[in-house]
């Protein structure tokens, strides 16, 4: 069987398997970013805002997601949560395992992971806010909340895009560790296929080239968003 | 809390640690010597040397390690020409491939940031030192090296804490460092948490070793900067 046979959409072709499983990447990965971009605000406006001890709590989170394997992590959420619903349902009088879901725990830790890095980047782009804007918007009598919305947060994602055009590409490569508990993405998909045809290699380098398709794809759309959202702004 | 059985995992996950520094230490120190020659290659301006080495980053780095790690460990088995040849020793165990696979990635990494620290070195220095008349490979060794070095140490730096969380990777091909034992004790005691606990406390403080050691190489290396008073509260 030819190579485009074994990975076309035919009656033994992997093309259709392989297709779903690229969705599911793309599914588990667009969800962390967003768990991601929501934990990794909270976090920068924590820090740039809060007091000293928030400030120090949220340091120490960076410290230690930075620290410690990916791997690690999705272990942790996949079998400590495990474990955490397994007691709590014995303790209502179910006995016998129960597993958390694979897509949420991995997209709960890639999110925790990317949150780390993208908190650092909303900070950079914070930091990059011209500083007479924020005053002029006070001296019209904005409030907080206007100020944020009409002010820093358009132009704050303007300056992040960058940042998060390389965090998103942390995410969809930390995606391919959800496949050790599981998750039917193109690694795991890729497994399966090199087990049942005997030809790891054809697989292994098929999933390698979707990755490689899908970070230039993003790639290039976030340079897109980025020239977009840089039109009006005159640079050195 | 079980302080016993916390005391008894963290000495057993004690004994991946030599394995853990193996790797990053091999795969770091053979990825460094690489990586200036492909840094070179990039910088060399001649097309048939810079694409081959854009084309080398593009792809170990767009692909997920995990990718990597299979298709030389398990893809390269495949072809009955690598299984007959002298490399298939290595190949065979899954500690020379982890640390090929390693390397590798390290080496597209590294190459970027080595680039970077070269592009940095001031032209007048390269200008000053060829109008005293030194070779090109003269000034490349005492001139462009040694700067490009200093100056990309930081971003090195947190190259090395990425690859000691990398070698967790090479749990999933049987090898028996940090988050391997872990997954056996968790596998025995099913005891999820504290064991992924003790892992991480282990990686945290590898990490912070390696980033104290890497500040101070970097003071080491500028004798030329006063030791700097104290930095004042940053204004908020």
């Amino acid at each position: 069987m030819g190579y485009f046979e074994l990975m076309g959409f035919g009656p033994k072709g992997w093309g259709l398997l392989l297709a779903q499983a690229t969705l599911m990447t793309i599914a588990v990965s667009v969800t962390a970013f967003a768990i991601g971009a929501v934990l990794g605000g909270l976090l920068a406006w924590a820090r740039l805002t809060g007091g000293r001890g928030i400030g120090i709590a949220a340091e120490t989170y960076l410290t230690v997601l930075r620290g410690i394997p990916d791997l690690l992590v999705i272990y942790l959420l996949y079998f400590g949560g495990s474990s955490i619903l397994t007691s709590a349902m014995r303790w209502l009088g179910n006995d016998g395992f129960v597993g958390v879901n694979a897509f949420a725990a991995g997209a709960i830790a890639v999110g925790i992971i990317s949150a780390a890095y993208q908190s650092e980047v909303y900070r950079g782009a914070f930091g990059a806010v011209a500083r007479g804007e924020i005053e002029a918007a006070r001296a019209v009598g904005m409030g907080r909340m206007l100020m944020f919305r009409r002010i820093l947060a358009p132009q704050i994602l303007r300056f992040a895009i960058p940042g998060l055009g390389n965090v998103w590409q942390l995410a969809l490569k930390e995606s391919a560790l959800i496949s050790v508990v599981g998750l039917t993405e193109i690694l795991r998909q890729a497994q399966v296929g090199a087990g049942s045809t005997r030809q790891p290699f054809v697989f292994f380098i098929t999933a390698a080239l979707l990755y490689l398709l899908l970070s230039t794809v993003s790639g290039w759309g976030f340079n897109r968003a980025e020239a977009a959202a840089m039109r009006g702004v005159r640079r050195a | 809390m079980d302080l016993a059985f916390l005391a008894d995992t963290f000495v057993a996950l004690l004994g991946g640690v030599p394995m853990l520094l193996q790797l990053t230490a091999i795969s770091v120190s053979v990825g460094a010597v690489l990586a200036v020659l492909l840094a070179l290659m990039r910088l060399s301006g001649n097309p048939l040397l810079d694409y081959p080495a854009r084309g080398y980053v593009f792809v170990f780095r767009g692909t997920p390690l995990l990718v990597q790690i299979f298709l030389i460990y398990y893809g390269l088995g495949q072809f009955p020409e690598i299984r007959q040849s002298i490399a298939w020793p290595f190949l065979r165990q899954p500690y020379w491939c982890a640390i090929l696979a390693l390397t590798l990635n390290t080496t597209a990494y590294a190459t970027e940031i080595i680039r970077g620290g070269i592009l940095s070195v001031p032209f007048g220095q390269i200008e000053a030192a060829r109008a005293c008349g030194m070779s090109r490979f003269l000034i490349f060794r005492r001139i462009i090296l040694p700067q490009g070095l200093r100056t990309a140490l930081p971003a090195y730096g947190n190259e090395i804490i990425l690859m000691t969380r990398a070698t967790a990777l090479a749990s999933v091909i049987t090898l028996m460092e940090v988050t391997g034992i872990a997954s056996k004790l968790v596998s025995e005691t099913f005891r999820a948490i504290e064991v992924f606990a003790c892992a991480g406390a282990i990686y945290l403080i590898i990490n912070f070793l390696i980033s104290r050691a890497v500040a101070l190489a970097e003071r080491r290396l500028s004798p030329q900067a006063a030791p700097r008073p104290a930095a004042p509260e940053p204004a908020r």
